[in-house]
């Protein structure tokens, strides 16, 4: 067996691929986290709409998207595999098991956490990922006077297409109009529903919980949890992983429901 | 102080075992865990009754013979401490311990509290050593070791082989053990010569034995009685990437 299979083979190759996969999802809803907050905006989502446009259409984007998808999978399914095979190197459980005075539960849970993350990703696609690319979202049109900086929108009739995601043109010179797929609405109609608003929190609380210890974890799997670096890792991981993240993120959809009804 | 012990009680490894409880009316807090269960067994041999098999050897903390979970942790409730060094002061009079063998796929129970850890003799014995010259010794001074090196290669020395690491871990990891070991020689410029080739078998043979792989709770590293740290995981995994991707045996 070459040197590298025996690597992908082993134990420690398979965690040196689940941190590799792990820490390019938290990169991802980094930029997913920034991108979204163009929802507070207040411009009734023209900037949130157009973003959606560029992230759908713009072809390094898309590329990268596949990969995140096949890192998903692949985190999701090898993280169910090693979390089994490990359950199945201590076949007779101990009747007593004081695993709090060693360890935080968060560590010792990331199969169940990453579960309920799984669930929500599929809820979460399927509500705005394949609304957006299969299902009808209507139009909107934006007109913005760029003197005044004036923004008016109006909803596109039901029935309205267009073969460009994006219309973009001009009124005389100081009226700007933009056509685009109103995802902004489609988000705000569905944080309506507080069935699904709660969903959103306890997904977060999961997230939250999933990356207290998967981000430090994942650089101590690449072997760089390095004395020097200890301290910083942990702090990204705490304040910025697991508290603003998510925060962040639970917020949207208590925005929504809370000032936008 | 009174004591009432629930042992597991199994005749060998293809019985299914259950536990057994025993009242003990003169315990010593002075005792050692150890000496208490001498004391449960002379009991048990005047009752005519099969004493309870247990591991143990030098009784200082050293060897890493004694191998109990107790009270659901690996050699009971103190931090820093095998089980022959636990002493019946950690509990209260009246207590209720529950002792339990190691559980591992890789640890099979031979008989009541003692199990099988050869396969850590087997990890060992595809890497856990040095080439060395024959001839005349050369002066120790000669070879010149960084100090920081030679207190990572000392501390991780430290592990006596115990498998408490494996008893706690919720996965059946062996990581500590193997990392601890293959750390003591990547460090010293004596363990240079199989460096690359020693990771490799030796994690090998760990994923091999059917031990689970490590997800970094840090349980090993609390309860390890010799205070052996996960940073020495963290190098292994660092050592096997290395011996991978980098040319060269």
């Amino acid at each position: 067996m070459s040197k590298i299979s025996q690597l992908f083979n082993s134990s420690i190759g398979q965690k040196v691929i689940m941190s590799l996969t792990g820490l390019f999802l938290c990169s991802f809803l980094v930029i997913h986290m920034i991108g979204n907050l163009q929802l507070f905006k207040g411009d009734s989502g023209m900037a949130f709409n157009t973003y959606a446009v560029f992230m759908t259409t713009n072809p390094l984007i898309k590329t990268t998207s596949y990969l995140l998808y096949a890192s998903i999978l692949y985190h999701a399914v090898k993280g169910l595999w090693l979390a089994a095979r490990n359950r199945k190197a201590r076949p007779v459980k101990y009747a007593m098991s004081q695993a709090n005075a060693n360890s935080h539960w968060t560590s010792r849970n990331m199969g169940v956490l990453g579960t309920m993350i799984l669930v929500f990703i599929v809820v979460h696609m399927s509500d705005f990922w394949a609304e957006y690319k299969f299902g009808h979202i209507p139009y909107t049109k934006y007109t913005t006077n760029i003197l005044t900086g004036e923004l008016t929108s109006e909803a596109m009739p039901t029935d309205y297409v267009q073969s460009k995601k994006l219309e973009e043109y001009m009124v005389g010179t100081d009226t700007k109009v933009v056509i685009v797929k109103d995802l902004y609405k489609e988000v705000s109609e569905e944080f309506q529903n507080i069935g699904l608003v709660l969903l959103y929190l306890v997904a977060m609380f999961a997230v939250s919980f999933h990356l207290y210890h998967g981000f430090q974890s994942a650089f101590q799997s690449l072997g760089i949890a390095y004395d020097n670096y200890k301290g910083i890792i942990k702090a990204i991981g705490i304040w910025g992983f697991a508290i603003l993240i998510p925060a962040g993120f639970a917020a949207m959809p208590l925005y929504f429901y809370f000032f936008k009804s | 102080m009174k004591i009432t012990l629930k042992v597991w009680r199994q005749k060998n490894g293809k019985d299914s075992g259950r536990f057994e409880t025993y009242q003990l009316n003169h315990v010593s807090e002075d005792m050692s865990f150890l000496e208490m269960f001498d004391v449960l067994n002379e009991q048990l041999i005047t009752e005519n009754k099969e004493p309870v098999a247990f591991d143990h050897d030098c009784r200082e903390g050293i060897c890493g013979m004694c191998s109990m979970y107790i009270n659901g942790r690996a050699h009971g409730p103190w931090e820093g401490t095998t089980t022959c060094q636990l002493h019946m002061r950690a509990f209260n009079d009246g207590d209720t311990i529950v002792v339990e063998p190691w559980r591992s796929a890789a640890f099979p129970v031979l008989k009541d509290l003692m199990v099988d850890r050869s396969a850590f003799d087997r990890i060992m014995a595809v890497g856990g050593f040095v080439s060395v010259n024959t001839g005349n010794a050369v002066d120790a001074n000669s070879t010149l070791i960084p100090k920081e090196d030679a207190d990572n290669a000392f501390s991780a020395a430290a592990c006596i082989g115990c498998g408490a690491c494996v008893a706690t871990c919720k996965n059946s990891s062996a990581m500590l053990f193997v990392s601890a070991k293959v750390s003591q020689l990547a460090l010293l410029p004596q363990g240079q010569v199989e460096r690359k080739d020693r990771v490799r078998k030796m994690v090998a043979q760990m994923d091999a034995e059917g031990f689970g792989s490590c997800t970094n709770t840090g349980a090993c590293e609390a309860e390890c009685p010799k205070g052996i740290s996960i940073a020495n995981i963290a190098r292994m995994n660092r050592e096997y990437l290395g011996a991978a991707i980098l040319p060269g045996n």
